[in-house]
């Protein structure tokens, strides 16, 4: 029952947004701006599931891979930066320079090196949304309480099970809020890479329905990515309820 | 108060069951000297309980007994060996029990964890675990996490973790500093308990005299500044102790006097003679 009302006061403001769409859209003749029913209509007609097979899933694959590679990169490369803090002092300027640079700004070289399929997508995803993980993470293992560190010594806690147990969990709610970030930064790199790339998936679809005047098609097809992206943080939501079990309830 | 003043006390006559020996030992930051030049000998089994006033620098001492940072000059061994650091036969109890447990891990897990390099079976490390748990009354309390115990619980559990880890000699950073009286009064009793049943050796560090007298084999009074020896007591309270009826003992009184007076005695020496003695309670 408690679920049951906190999921309809989540929900009531979409719906009644939705509902105000449709009603004063009903009766559009723009031609940019058609109806809402019209665009469901499109949506159902060309995604269920032709569109999904052709083009969402090679996004949805592509923004895992390249999420994926940003975890993997961001964390070790955060866990091995914060254990050698000289180390990463000395290459701090050159992550802040690389980070304050706009990802999409290296597209063109990216471009030039990898060509326009997916390696030069998933390179993209992976290395715009790799900053904020690195960084949290590297944040996160700094922090570690300085009397676990003294019990870890004490005990002789080797340094694998020192990572494994300690530092990354110590470091996990900082990772998480970082891949939060990242998860969005990537979901745009996707869909900017995806129309300057080669056909297939959300953003080459968006790009292309619009420049053939098919506006229903481009419109249902932003509802689509609305629906991917929405589904991407919802499943992030999910890994993270549980991951961060301890934490949410502590805090609670 | 006569017979305080032995810079030297701890040179007891050489014995079969010297655990843990201190020689010379010095510590300094810069210019500045915490440690003087202590010296002192553990006795295999015994609890040894070091008192001091407060910034006498007893965490620092205890921190080069185990090893964890190093000394200026002098040594510690445990067993013949030369303490470089943290030996394997050797565990610790922080007073921040709060901080020292992994929020993240379950009570089990935590004392797990130290277990893992030495004991590849898991369930091997459980049953030890779980041994060490039992011991301290924590059985049903096991797959919590700790934040979700009490302050003596979680202290309890950094005591398993100790326990579990099977060391010749346990380390306790005043570890009852902060949890309230009645508590304080539950865990002295299962330190004791423990100590007697398992016949581990125990350094305990306390700025608490009744503490440090209520619980000790021998009482080693510290003075600062720098930090040195300025007696070492027996205390022969005998192994059954009680928070009530050993502390109401005439000699339970005349150890926490003398002990009171030697702390400040130690620390303002030619106002000494003045001190009057402490009513004891």
């Amino acid at each position: 029952m408690k679920r049951l009302t906190s999921l309809a006061w989540e929900i009531w403001l979409p719906l009644v947004l939705i509902i105000l769409w449709l009603v004063l859209s009903a009766g559009s003749k723009s031609f940019y701006f058609p109806p809402l029913a019209k665009i469901l209509e499109t949506v159902n007609q060309l995604w269920f599931f032709d569109g999904i097979v052709e083009n969402m899933l090679p996004s949805l694959l592509r923004i895992l891979t390249g999420f994926g590679l940003a975890l993997l990169v961001g964390v070790i490369g955060g866990v091995l930066l914060g254990l050698l803090p000289r180390f990463e002092e000395a290459i701090r300027p050159l992550l802040e320079f690389l980070r304050s640079t706009p990802g999409v700004a290296l597209l063109p070289i990216a471009i030039i090196f990898l060509g326009i399929g997916d390696g030069m997508k998933v390179f993209m995803i992976a290395l715009a949304s790799m900053w904020p993980i690195l960084l949290n993470t590297i944040d996160g293992v700094r922090s570690v309480e300085p009397v676990l560190l003294r019990m870890a010594s004490s005990y002789r806690i080797p340094l694998k099970d020192k990572v494994r147990f300690i530092y990354i969990p110590n470091a996990a709610p900082q990772i998480f809020a970082g891949a939060r970030v990242a998860l969005a930064i990537a979901a745009v790199v996707m869909v900017v890479t995806e129309m300057v790339g080669s056909p297939g998936g959300i953003g080459y679809f968006i790009l292309d329905s619009q420049r053939t005047f098919k506006v229903l098609n481009m419109w249902s097809g932003i509802v689509m990515l609305g629906v991917l992206g929405y589904l991407l943080n919802f499943g992030f939501r999910l890994v993270e309820a549980r991951v961060l079990d301890w934490h949410n309830k502590k805090n609670a | 108060m006569n017979n305080s003043q032995t810079p030297l006390a701890g040179r007891v006559p050489a014995q079969t069951d010297e655990l843990l020996v201190v020689e010379n030992l010095g510590k300094s930051y810069g210019d500045h000297q915490v440690l003087g030049d202590i010296s002192v000998t553990v006795r295999s089994g015994e609890f040894m309980c070091i008192v001091g006033p407060s910034g006498a620098g007893k965490t620092t001492l205890l921190q080069c007994l185990s090893g964890l940072i190093n000394p200026t000059s002098g040594t510690v061994s445990l067993r013949g060996k030369v303490v470089t650091e943290p030996p394997a036969e050797m565990a610790i109890v922080f007073q921040d029990y709060s901080r020292s447990l992994m929020p993240w891990l379950s009570v089990l897990d935590n004392v797990m964890l130290p277990l893992r390099s030495a004991t590849k079976d898991k369930a091997e490390r459980k049953k030890k675990a779980m041994e060490a748990l039992i011991e301290v009354g924590l059985k049903d309390h096991v797959e919590k996490y700790p934040w979700q115990l009490s302050g003596g619980m979680q202290q309890r559990v950094a005591i398993a973790r100790a326990l579990a880890y099977a060391p010749a000699i346990v380390l306790m950073d005043e570890p009852f500093a902060s949890v309230d009286a009645q508590t304080r009064g539950d865990l002295e009793d299962l330190t004791l308990k423990l100590k007697n049943h398992l016949g581990i050796t125990i350094v305990l560090v306390t700025h608490d005299i009744d503490e440090a007298v209520y619980l000790a084999d021998r009482v080693l009074v510290l003075g600062n500044k720098p930090t040195q020896v300025v007696d070492l007591i027996e205390t022969h309270l005998g192994t059954e102790r009680d928070q009530i009826s050993t502390k109401a003992t005439r000699e339970f009184a005349q150890l926490r006097t003398r002990v009171y007076q030697e702390i400040r005695h130690g620390d303002i020496p030619s106002s000494a003679g003045s001190v009057a003695a402490p009513a004891a309670s």
